[in-house]
C-alpha cells in the first residue's frame, strides 16, 4: 500500500501521463519530496524555491485542505488520498 | 405576469418541469446576469442564459474576434474576426432570444469599473481568462453582496464552484492569492479542446439557472474539478476561511483594489 497522488492535468505530461501515482511519506512535505524523486520536476511547479507550497496550489489530504490541517507538515499514512488542485485561470 | 402564446411555445421544454413553470419562468425574466468574458467559458454562459429567458443580460469583454477564439467560443463565426467581441456577442443571443434585454460592454473589467457594474446585475458569472479579473471579480461580488458563479478551464483540466459571499467559501478562501507576475509556468499548457471549455461553460450556466430558478443544491463549499483526460469529475469540499482577506473575520480588502499577477496565455 502507498498514498495515492492526484495529479492536475498540466502536470501529467511529467508523470507519464498518470492523473494519480502511488507514493511514500509521513507527511505532505515527505510525499512531495517523494513524488518529485519518481517524477523530477514536478516539486518546483507545487512548490516556490523555498520548499513552501506556491499561493494558488492546494493540496488536500483526504478531502481536507492542509492549510486547514497542519500545512504541509500534515501526516499522511498508506491509503490516503492526495489532490493537489491549482487555481487555473482560463475562459 | 402571464406568458403569452409565442412565449410558451419558446420556452415549453423548461415551462413543462416542475420546477419551472410558469413562476419559474417569470423568476428567469426578472433576473439580471453580468457575464464577465465573452470566450470559451461565456459562449455557453451567453447562449443558454439568454434562450432559457434571463431577462436582462450584460456582457463584458475587451477583446475582439480572433481566428484563435473559433475553435472553442461558440458565439462566433469566421466572418466575425476582428469584431469586438461584447458587441457580436450580444447581437447573436439578441436574434437568438429578441425578448430580453442585452447591454454589451466594449471593455475590461477593471478596479475603475468592478463595483458599479457588479451592483447593477443581480448575479456574476466569471468567465474571464486571468488572474488579476477572477480575484477581482470575486472581490467586487463579495463587497457588493452578489451571487459569484466561477469557471476556469485550461489543458484537459477544469473547475467550477459558486460563492454566495459570506455565507460559503468565496474563491479567495480557496485560492488566497492570485501567482505572482513571473511565476506561472509556460504558455504551452495554455491549450484547451473547445469543447472541454463547452462542457465548463455549460455547468456555469446551468449553476447560474438552478439559482435563479432556486433548483437544487448550488455549488457552496464544493469546488468541482474536472479532469478531461480522464473524463472524470470530482469534488473537494472547501469552506470559508477565517483568515480570508475580503471575506474572513478581519478583511484587509474593504474597497476594490486593482490586482497585479501573472498574465495568463490569451486567445
Ligand atoms: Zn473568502
Amino acid at each position: 500500500m502507498a498514498i495515492t497522488v492526484r495529479i492536475p492535468t498540466p502536470l501529467q505530461r511529467l508523470t507519464n501521463g498518470q492523473g494519480e501515482v502511488a507514493c511514500e511519506g509521513k507527511n505532505v512535505s515527505d510525499l512531495l519530496g517523494d513524488l518529485d524523486r519518481r517524477y523530477p520536476g514536478v516539486k518546483e511547479r507545487i512548490c516556490d524555491e523555498t520548499g513552501k507550497l506556491r499561493r494558488f496550489v492546494n493540496v488536500f489530504v483526504n478531502e481536507e485542505d492542509i492549510r486547514f490541517l497542519q500545512g504541509d507538515q500534515t501526516a499522511v499514512k498508506d491509503g490516503d488520498e492526495v489532490s493537489i488542485i491549482p487555481a487555473i485561470a482560463g475562459g | 405576469m402571464a406568458l403569452s402564446k409565442a412565449q410558451v411555445a419558446r420556452y415549453s421544454r423548461q415551462l413543462i418541469l416542475p420546477e419551472v413553470g410558469v413562476s419559474g419562468q417569470n423568476r428567469l425574466s426578472e433576473a439580471s446576469v453580468l457575464v464577465i468574458g465573452a470566450g470559451g467559458l461565456g459562449s455557453p454562459v451567453l447562449f443558454y442564459l439568454s434562450a432559457a429567458g434571463v431577462g436582462r443580460i450584460g456582457v463584458i469583454d475587451a477583446d475582439a474576434v480572433a481566428w484563435s477564439n473559433l475553435h472553442r467560443q461558440t458565439l462566433y463565426e469566421t466572418p466575425d474576426v476582428g469584431r469586438p467581441k461584447a458587441v457580436v456577442a450580444a447581437e447573436r443571443i439578441r436574434r437568438l432570444n429578441p425578448e430580453i434585454s442585452v447591454e454589451a460592454i466594449e471593455g475590461r473589467f477593471d478596479a475603475a469599473n468592478a463595483k458599479d457594474l457588479v451592483s447593477r446585475w443581480h448575479m456574476v458569472i466569471d468567465g474571464s481568462d486571468n488572474f488579476a479579473t477572477r480575484y477581482l471579480a470575486n472581490d467586487a461580488c463579495v463587497l457588493a453582496n452578489r451571487f459569484l458563479v466561477h469557471g476556469g478551464v485550461v489543458n484537459f483540466q477544469g473547475q467550477v464552484m459558486s460563492v454566495r459571499p459570506r455565507q460559503s467559501a468565496c474563491y479567495r478562501c480557496v485560492f488566497p492569492e492570485p501567482p505572482a507576475v513571473g511565476s506561472v509556468p509556460s504558455c504551452q499548457e495554455a491549450g484547451v479542446l473547445g469543447a472541454e471549455a463547452g462542457l465548463i461553460g455549460s455547468l456555469m450556466a446551468h449553476e447560474a439557472l438552478k439559482a435563479i430558478l432556486g433548483v437544487g443544491e448550488p455549488l457552496l463549499n464544493r469546488l468541482v474539478v474536472f479532469d478531461g483526460r480522464l473524463s472524470r469529475f470530482r469534488e473537494v469540499p472547501v469552506r470559508r476561511n477565517p483568515d480570508c482577506a475580503v471575506c474572513g473575520e478581519h478583511p484587509t480588502i474593504n474597497a476594490i483594489q486593482s490586482i497585479e499577477s501573472a498574465p495568463t496565455c490569451a486567445g
